[in-house]
């Protein structure tokens, strides 16, 4: 037995070894060029951005970031000598191309939103997800069975199916375009999600804990708050980073239901534009400030990933 | 050791003491944290499906509130059933889907198979590749436009540099022809990492003694392939294909930023002309129909799905 673990008759060889790592790496760093062109396209300028060909060495700037936070309009070089000193390098750098910075974008309210809607709906689902789950966990509940499929099946609507009926009730209740209509319909589709996951984690947490502490005289309500919600925590922490996200990237619901006051990121950004078409370099900009929060979810996520995506079906 | 004598008491206390010392019953309590979610859903998921359903038998128009709704019975569902270009949007929905899910299962478990060789670094690339997976599809695919710029844009470039076709010829989205392939190239690129993560569990399931029973018996590698790891990876397959069966019948947001459907309506599917049916010509009772088409659908795939889920599970 300590024989074939030593050395292994089914071990791949060190060539296979090669060929498979070559061709996996490969594969990664192709696959991660698009997110480095974003990267690299918000340090060009705008010039730079649609040259011909595509330029891979270029003097890095942060216009895109200056046109992503402001608005501006073109001016006569007359009056823009008449004015005093550029403020700041955004201010000087907008002068150059015969433009004052008229005042900030619409990008910074954009996504403050997205961050009160993603974590307002957040901690709703969870909050909701985790009760539920534990009921479903612990007690006999009558057609546990098709309860669960229930709450799991509303997420399989198509989201302009949804949309229709919620614009009309939204209209109707006042909720049209504000952040709580929002956080409401994100909270409903990531509860799902919540509860599944949920479930799992809080089945794999032995129901002898809680015995035990009732026993010791707590109530079932005081064992659930002393004794599993504490042995729940990276199961609620990775939950609740998987309904974050989902929040984040949503765009469907966003771009229908919201217009002005309760926009998100995502539908606001592909409609930055600049002087005769999209403004590249400012949507690069703003696409990786949208998305530098997510990489790094993805990296405290990795071991979770699998579970999460799956509604908690596949566990390693 | 703690545990087990806290079971054995546990389990010798008398049942119903045990459920008089904790105040709220425990049937109570189950809906005390149950139903708060149940409601949730019922408010914003069932009662507007429900009204969808009414709508779905009116002409009723979102646009013109203060019109008389008049009832037409299933004359919509007729309408749908009959119209070209429901039919059209069908077929490229399902030609969209059938590219996405045979081209990410094949690059996906290929990248799989590769990784559970378990070179050097394999989770650190493996990170790496989930990358594109978690991000917004929206946002992401926003920028995809970009890079399919013809000349300016870097997969333009790239291919006309490869095929030495004029980078102004490269016009991955206002050409009829490639249109529906760049957003199927898209998908692919952000979404096979997704089937490879499930694929990578299931070959991770397979225990390495049947392997090694498999060498004994002097079987070749590619028996083993087909007679071990691709039968007993096959749940996990079939689970990230299902998966992404549903998720890409009721694909809009990448779509819509992409193409918006075009040119013409070439990469027209289901969802987008589910929107421009609801929210640009503002037929709410017939868009409402057709979505009530596509929920029963979705709900049917859906259905097949958590029963192969229970399978993948028992496992």
């Amino acid at each position: 037995m300590s024989l074939t673990t030593a050395h292994s008759v089914v071990a791949p060889s060190s060539n296979a070894k090669l060929i498979a790592g070559t061709i996996i790496i490969a594969y990664a760093l192709i696959s991660i060029v698009p997110l480095l062109w974003i990267f690299a396209t918000s340090f060009k300028t705008p010039p730079d951005s649609i040259a011909y060909p595509p330029k891979i060495v270029f003097q890095p700037s942060i216009e895109g970031y200056c046109n992503l936070f402001t608005t501006r309009t073109r001016q006569t070089p007359e009056y823009i000598n008449s004015l005093g000193p550029a403020t700041g390098f955004c201010d000087e750098t907008v002068r150059k191309r015969n433009m004052v910075i008229a005042g900030p974008s619409n990008f910074l309210p954009r996504f403050v939103n997205s961050l009160i809607i993603a974590f307002g709906s957040t901690f709703c689902a969870v909050f909701l997800g985790t009760l539920s789950a534990y009921g479903f966990s612990r007690f006999q509940v009558p057609l546990a069975d098709d309860l669960l499929f229930f709450i799991l099946s509303t997420r399989f609507m198509p989201p302009i199916a949804v949309a229709i009926p919620i614009y009309l009730m939204y209209r109707e209740l006042g909720l049209s375009d504000t952040a709580l209509g929002m956080i409401l319909l994100y909270t409903a589709v990531n509860v799902s999600l919540a509860v599944w996951l949920l479930k799992g984690f809080i089945d794999e947490i032995p129901r002898e804990y809680e015995e035990a502490a009732m026993i010791d005289g707590y109530t079932r309500l005081q064992a659930f708050w002393r004794t599993v919600l504490p042995q729940a925590t990276t199961g609620i922490a990775a939950t609740a980073i998987f309904c974050l996200i989902f929040a984040w990237n949503e765009y469907a619901f966003a771009a229908l239901l919201t217009s002005g006051s309760a926009q998100t990121a995502p539908p606001f950004i592909p409609t930055i534009i600049g002087e005769g078409g999209q403004d590249w370099p400012a949507v690069a900009a703003g696409t990786t400030i949208f998305l530098v929060p997510i990489l790094v979810f993805t990296i405290l996520l990795r071991k979770q990933l699998l579970r999460g995506i799956t509604f908690g079906a596949v566990r390693k | 050791m703690l545990d087990r004598t806290a079971d054995n008491v546990a389990r010798a206390t008398p049942e119903p003491l045990a459920r008089k010392i904790r105040g709220i019953s425990d049937k109570g309590l189950a809906w005390l944290f149950i139903s708060p979610t149940i409601l949730l859903l019922l408010a914003v998921n069932i009662f507007p499906l429900f009204w969808a359903i009414y709508l779905s038998f009116t002409n009723y128009r979102a646009n013109r509130p203060n019109e008389v709704v008049k009832n037409l019975g299933l004359a919509n569902y007729q309408r749908i059933l009959g119209d070209q270009d429901i039919w059209i949007a069908m077929q490229t929905t399902a030609h969209f889907v059938f590219w996405t899910i045979l081209l990410q299962t094949v690059i996906g478990f290929t990248l799989a198979w590769l990784i559970d060789r378990k070179f050097r670094g394999h989770a650190f690339w493996t990170t790496i590749i989930l990358v594109p997976m978690m991000l917004s599809p929206a946002v992401v695919g926003n920028f995809w436009r970009f890079l399919y710029e013809p000349q300016i844009g870097l997969f333009s470039y790239v291919v006309s540099f490869v095929t030495g076709i004029p980078p102004t010829n490269v016009q991955m989205l206002s050409n009829v022809e490639l249109a529906p392939w760049a957003i199927i190239i898209v998908d692919t690129w952000m979404w096979t990492p997704y089937v490879m993560l499930i694929c990578l569990a299931g070959l991770r399931s397979i225990p390495e003694y049947i392997y090694e029973a498999a060498e004994v018996d002097r079987a070749s590698n590619w028996r083993q392939f087909w007679s071990i790891t691709l039968p007993m990876a096959l749940p996990f397959i079939m689970l990230a294909v299902l998966f992404r069966g549903i998720e890409n019948f009721k694909m809009f947001d990448m779509v819509n930023l992409l193409t918006g459907g075009g040119p013409g309506s070439t990469t027209e599917v289901a969802s987008i002309t589910l929107k421009r049916q609801a929210f640009e010509s503002w037929r709410t009772g017939y868009s409402s129909a057709f979505a009530i088409i596509l929920f029963v659908a979705v709900f049917g795939l859906a259905n097949i799905y958590v029963k192969a889920l229970n399978k993948v599970k028992q496992r």
